[in-house]
């Protein structure tokens, strides 16, 4: 038996002499806080947008046809001229932009995607009540070093993957999938509790909502 | 020792003495003292304690069900904690099934020598780190440097803290102790190459620890990190962060190294759905944290090709066979306890001496570790820094009753230690209590006492056998005469009088209160 065996079963052996010096009782758990909520449509997009907002995230909305035209607005205002995108994103999307467009591979080494301006995804649902988005390494989202290398990360949410509150959107994934819960651009407050926008991960995030998707 | 659970369950071991950071080097009425003449600790303290608890209370206050979703949490917890056997062998059975590798360790010993040793592998001397309570208590960086590796903090107040030779002062925020024009000379005086016309201003501060830290992450092949849940049902881990710096090192290295206590975890992935409302508005007051990484083993060309999992006890299952003090394994880091409690907010977190500092350090140190692994142990000292106000407990999201455990360790510590002395003067107050004209007569020795008061009315060291008292406190002398006396005196009678006039005046009627 090798040591690291002995170290399972010792700890082990200790975990059940622990309950067997003070058992616990069985235990019920109360799950009578809010779950299963919904809110019409306009409503989840006001509470989405606000909270968003709050993080200090721009906020876009449009329809499904108006996605190509916002994001080459969005990224004409970002001023970028390199745009990484994942291999499985709609390639209608980025139809009106005309600056270079630069599609993920694996093979990439993580280093190179810093000389990306800005990454286009999709995503794969939304918190309106604490204004948060869920990325899952879909192919239309891609590996998890893709949104956050570069400096601004655009994503794109369906108006009806956004669920209300946080028992809603989990509900949604996938567990076994590499998961990012993103709320607002990355921040700081580690200095005199001053928050500063930007420490490692993209300093800019646009969402832009699909109302009628 | 043997793996049979039959017979007769011995009791587990505390952490061993002498490894990782779960005792100070001073009882902490002493540390107290010190701390408490560092007048820029108090000021950052006060101001930063204030701005979290008034953010924490509007974002609980915005959820209608934040009490249902306290008791769902403490209930969840105990569930874990209940099961935690089987909980634990479903984790390693999916975090196996999924490409990683589960590691045990009994100890903080055998936690940095397995982590080394899973580094060495590597072939790497350095690693990046994301803040981890675990591995701060174990001391896995000090060990990492003894074996000629360098651990790299990346989240920006461990950063500073990790630059100036300190060590962490609150769970949180660990550097809150440090205002922006130390930080500035930290990072002048210690990162290679950084501007030297850097300003104290926190945006440009950040901006070059930034700048420092993205070499790291793009260069260091290992990442070493901590958890905040670990889900039994699905092998899922879970870090929770603001600045990027998790995902960076959890992201970008070939190879992640976590280590995580057993007590972190949970039954089902669905059960985050009551953490991950109450962790963030706990600890920093927002609605969320700006970044969650939650990942199960390994994903092809994504992330880590190679997922290690160190499983912890050092201590907790000797905490968990304490029918009371199992209930400090609750804790999920969120450190609200501190940010409302008056004793933390004065002296800060380094008068703990331990990696848990606050009133969830102060009972779940003495459980980890013990109160008397050591000559005159400090830790034996912290179930007594508290004044018992309460407020932790109104501030805890899965609801620890920390007073009743802080007085049940009082208790625990009385009965051992037996203190002969105290026990023996209370004995006497009591007799003399119990007898008016002796009572009087002490209350006349007492006006004595003020011989032994400084000019400012106070005595500052009392004789023993109560010295255990004044180490901690200040006594006000006993007054010039006592109420009695006064009571007796013309000056007494005449106030009593007026006193009974104004009465009258103030009288109302009692169906218009």
């Amino acid at each position: 038996m090798t040591t690291r065996d002995t170290a399972r079963d010792t700890v082990l052996g200790r975990v059940h002499d622990a309950l067997g010096l003070a058992p616990r009782s069985p235990v019920a758990v109360p799950r009578d806080y809010r779950r299963g909520r919904t809110l019409p449509d306009d409503e989840r997009l006001g509470l989405f947008t606000d909270r968003l907002v709050d993080y200090q995230a721009q906020v876009h909305t449009c329809t499904s046809a108006e996605t190509p035209a916002t994001l080459a607005s969005v990224l004409t205002r970002l001023s970028a001229s390199r745009v990484g995108f994942p291999a499985g994103l709609d390639p209608a999307w980025l139809v009106d932009w005309h600056g270079e467009a630069v599609e993920d591979r694996a093979d990439v080494p993580a280093p190179d995607l810093s000389a990306l301006d800005a990454v286009v995804t999709a995503s794969a649902a939304g918190c309106a009540e604490t204004g948060t988005i869920f990325l899952d390494g879909s192919a239309d989202q891609g590996r998890r070093a893709l949104t956050l290398v570069p400096d601004a990360h655009v994503c794109v949410v369906d108006l009806s993957q956004v669920a209300v509150g946080v028992p809603e959107a989990l509900a949604r994934l996938v567990p076994e999938r590499p998961t990012t819960l993103i709320s607002g651009p990355s921040a700081t407050s580690d200095i005199e509790l001053e928050r500063v926008e930007g420490v490692h991960g993209p300093r800019t995030l646009i969402v832009v909502v699909r109302t009628d998707a | 020792m043997s793996s049979t659970f039959l017979g007769m369950p011995a009791r587990p071991p505390r952490s061993p003495y002498g490894e990782g950071h779960l005792r100070g080097d001073q009882a902490f009425p002493q540390a107290a003292a010190r701390e408490l003449g560092n007048r820029q600790l108090r000021d950052n303290l006060h101001k930063a304690t204030r701005t979290i608890r008034a953010k924490r209370l509007a974002v609980t206050a915005e959820l209608p069900d934040w009490e249902e979703l306290r008791s769902a949490g403490a209930a969840l917890k105990n569930e874990a904690m209940s099961r935690l056997p089987e909980l634990l062998e479903q984790l390693e059975a999916k975090v196996t099934e999924a490409g990683g590798t589960v590691h045990w360790a009994r100890d903080a010993a055998e936690a940095n020598a397995l982590v080394a040793e899973l580094v060495a592998a590597t072939g790497s001397r350095e690693v990046i780190k994301v803040k981890s309570m675990a591995t701060q208590e174990i001391g896995l960086n000090e060990y990492l440097e003894s074996q000629g590796v360098t651990a790299h903090e990346t989240d920006l107040a461990e950063l500073i803290v990790q630059l100036a030779d300190d060590r962490p002062s609150h769970i949180l925020v660990p550097a809150i102790h440090r205002n922006r024009e130390e930080i500035r000379r930290i990072f002048l005086e210690r990162i290679p190459g950084v501007d030297p016309d850097l300003t104290s201003v926190p945006a440009e501060l950040a901006a070059a620890a930034r700048a420092y830290l993205r070499e790291k992450f793009m260069t260091v092949p290992v990442a070493v990190s901590g958890a905040n849940f670990g889900i039994a049902e699905t092998g899922t881990l879970s870090v929770v962060e603001s600045e990027g710096n998790g995902r960076m090192c959890l992201t970008l290295p070939k190879t992640l190294i976590t280590v995580m206590g057993i007590e972190k975890v949970l039954p089902r992935y669905a059960d985050l759905e009551v953490f991950l409302q109450l962790l963030p508005r706990s600890s920093t007051g927002e609605r969320m944290n700006p970044y969650t990484t939650l990942w199960t083993g390994v994903t092809p060309g994504d992330g880590p090709q190679e997922f290690h999992l160190v499983l912890l006890d050092n201590g907790r299952t000797a905490a968990l066979a304490d029918a009371v003090g199992r209930e400090a394994l609750n804790c999920i880091r969120c450190s609200a306890c501190l940010n409302v409690c008056p004793v933390y907010e004065r002296v800060g977190g380094h008068a703990y001496g331990s990696t848990y500092p606050g009133p969830i350090g102060a009972v779940l140190t003495p459980q980890l570790a013990g109160t008397h692994a050591a000559k005159d142990d400090p830790n034996a000292s912290l179930p007594y820094a508290s004044t018992l106000c309460g407020a932790c407990y109104d501030a805890c999201p899965v609801k620890i009753d920390i007073p009743s455990l802080l007085v049940e360790l009082r208790h625990q510590t009385t009965e051992r230690t037996g203190r002969g002395a105290e026990q023996l003067a209370m004995k006497a107050v009591a007799a003399v209590m119990g007898r008016p004209k002796l009572y009087r007569a002490a209350q006349k020795a007492a006006a004595i006492g003020r011989i032994a008061a400084g000019r400012d009315g106070t005595i500052s060291r009392l004789p023993p056998p109560l010295s255990g008292w004044s180490e901690s406190r200040d006594t006000p002398a006993p007054p010039r005469r006592t109420f009695r006396d006064w009571y007796a005196s013309e000056e007494g009678r005449r106030a009593l009088a007026a006193a009974a006039e104004h009465q009258d005046l103030d009288e109302t009627p009692e169906g218009e209160r």
